[in-house]
């Protein structure tokens, strides 16, 4: 579609007001950023190869499809490993495969190597471990436990065919629109876009939907949903999330500018304390900059010192012992 | 829902005026709905006449089942056959006269009503495998999410927005992805049916359909 007829759309759109939201693309238009040159694409294996694919033990296979299965269904270790309503495909879209989706098989093809978030050379199981434990606001499996390894099967499956250490990855992680978000990102304004394309699945006060105890749309602040360590929190990270996948369906549907107030709106709300927290918010927010840098944690919203708190959520402790430090000195 | 809530203000205000205390009730009235569903609106078909006694709706005339349908749902689409956001014109000849309360009672009166419990037989049972994988696991490639991702668990819906679509009608469901797909029905501001279906092929379609119908609508 040429700019022109977008523009005349938008117009049409916006003369209707009240009535349709203004539209910059059709809806079955997927708009995702274009990858950049030089990276390399990988064709994840699907569900369909997992059960035909020849090579594979059927014991192995038993382990990868439960690996998928805790994946797809974490909600099944509520109170074990979980203790919050999301699941690892809540932000991992499409099984975990898709570009700008958070696809998981690069933690398999890049790690172990050195994180920022915790400062040491981390393995493919203390990866899944950071997930469950901030994301999930939950209590990881046992690092070389039965569940552990379905997981880690499922990734290394995932990654079949891909290159190891090479990070030149398309499609990968949150950052297509930059980490530094706008100086007039406005709260108002992404309250707005959230009542008029989120709130249908994700409710009014951010608190998902469930039916008869099963989760349907997972919520997006409150005690069910990530806690204050979790990559979301960041807000480039939720802005990039939001634009090439939200509403479901509908890559590309909001401007950048939407994506970012939104993003900042849904980040502006209260949710389980950090594992890391040291008891004083404004220590936790010196001691780990690198990261609250991106998030509005200790930061005042409304009147409020967001994360000035004790709540844990449904989790009946604040940091899972699984998370260590090493070190090689 | 703005245009509703305006909707419903404008009618409090009315009554403040009128000094009565008419405007819309939140909820309907089975029994009145039930006197409705018979009768007709005075210039069309009764809703029984296509949809069935027990509201099962009838395959061959891709008449939906309506009965243990979501009743805010059930009201919303009858009042989207009134303003054209919804386009039949069987349907929109037959509920034209009937008020507000009466759209209300209507659907209070299918909702409380039993989901019927038949299923379709297909022994197609490639396009139902086909089916089987597009409804549970999605064609993700093509940003085609499982129909439960919204639809609910075993696709028996969720709320007003998400109705259940387990056990319909195959020829109701694929007439009304076609539906989307062509901006016909106008119903989701937010577009996220149209936005899937426009992605559908019409073998898939075909398969939804199928599968979707060979599923029970309730326990």
């Amino acid at each position: 579609m040429d700019t022109s007829l977008k523009v005349t759309l938008s117009l049409i759109g916006i003369s209707i007001g009240g009535l349709a939201i203004a539209q910059s693309q059709s809806p079955g238009e997927v708009k995702l950023p274009e990858f950049e040159q030089g990276k390399y694409v990988h064709d994840a294996p699907t569900l369909s190869d997992i059960e035909n694919d020849p090579n594979l033990h059927k014991e192995l296979r038993k382990v990868i499809l439960k690996g998928r299965d805790m994946f797809m269904n974490t909600q099944q270790y509520r109170g074990e490993y979980v203790f919050n309503d999301m699941n690892c495909k809540s932000c991992h879209m499409g099984e975990g495969r898709l570009p700008w989706a958070a696809p998981v098989w690069p933690a398999a093809t890049t790690l172990p190597d050195f994180r920022g978030k915790n400062q040491h050379v981390n393995s493919l199981e203390e990866r899944i471990a950071g997930c469950f434990s901030f994301s999930m606001n939950g209590k990881p499996p046992e690092y070389g436990s039965d569940d552990m390894l379905a997981m880690v099967a499922y990734h290394q499956y995932m990654a079949k065919g891909a290159k190891v250490y090479d990070s030149n990855i398309a499609g990968r992680g949150f950052s297509h629109l930059g980490k530094q978000m706008p100086e007039d990102i406005s709260y108002d304004a992404g309250k707005q876009v959230y009542e008029e394309n989120c709130a249908v699945c994700h409710g009014s006060n951010g608190e998902g939907k469930t039916v008869n105890g099963d989760i349907v749309f997972p919520p997006l602040w409150g005690d069910g949903s990530y806690n204050w360590g979790a990559g979301m929190t960041r807000i480039f990270t939720a802005a990039s999330f939001i634009q090439n996948n939200m509403p479901l369906g509908q890559p590309g549907r909001l401007s950048d500018e939407e994506a970012w107030n939104v993003a900042y709106f849904i980040n502006a709300h209260e949710r389980p304390q950090d594992p890391r927290y040291t008891g004083e918010i404004k220590e936790t927010r010196e001691k780990y900059k690198n990261f609250y840098q991106w998030s509005l944690y200790g930061q005042e919203i409304n009147g409020q010192v967001l994360g000035d708190h004790d709540n844990t959520g449904e989790k009946p402790f604040l940091k899972p012992e699984i998370l260590k430090s090493r070190s090689f000195d | 829902m703005n245009n509703k809530q305006g909707f419903v203000v404008n009618c409090a205000l009315g009554a403040l005026f009128l000094g009565v205390s008419l405007g819309v009730s939140a909820k309907g009235d089975p029994e009145s709905g039930q006197q409705l569903s018979m009768k007709g609106d005075g210039s069309g078909a009764p809703c029984m006449a296509c949809h069935g006694p027990n509201g099962e709706g009838n395959a061959a005339g891709a008449f939906p089942y309506i009965a243990g349908m979501n009743e805010q749902y059930l009201y919303r689409q009858l009042k989207a056959y009134q303003t054209g956001e919804r386009n039949n014109a069987v349907m929109s000849m037959n509920i034209d006269n009937f008020s507000d309360q009466q759209l209300q009672d209507i659907a209070a009166y299918y909702a409380s009503l039993d989901k019927p419990t038949s299923t379709a037989n297909n022994a197609n049972s490639e396009l139902i495998q086909q089916g089987e994988r597009l409804v549970n696991v999605g064609d993700w490639d093509n940003y085609i999410p499982p129909c439960s991702t919204c639809h609910g668990p075993n696709n028996r819906g969720v709320n007003e927005n998400f109705p259940g679509i387990a056990g319909q009608h195959a020829s109701y469901i694929k007439q009304q992805i076609n539906a989307w797909k062509s901006g016909n029905r106008k119903t989701d501001r937010v577009q996220l049916m149209e936005a899937v279906a426009k992605r559908l092929s019409d073998e898939q379609i075909e398969a939804v359909s199928a599968y979707l119908a060979s599923i029970p609508a309730a326990e």
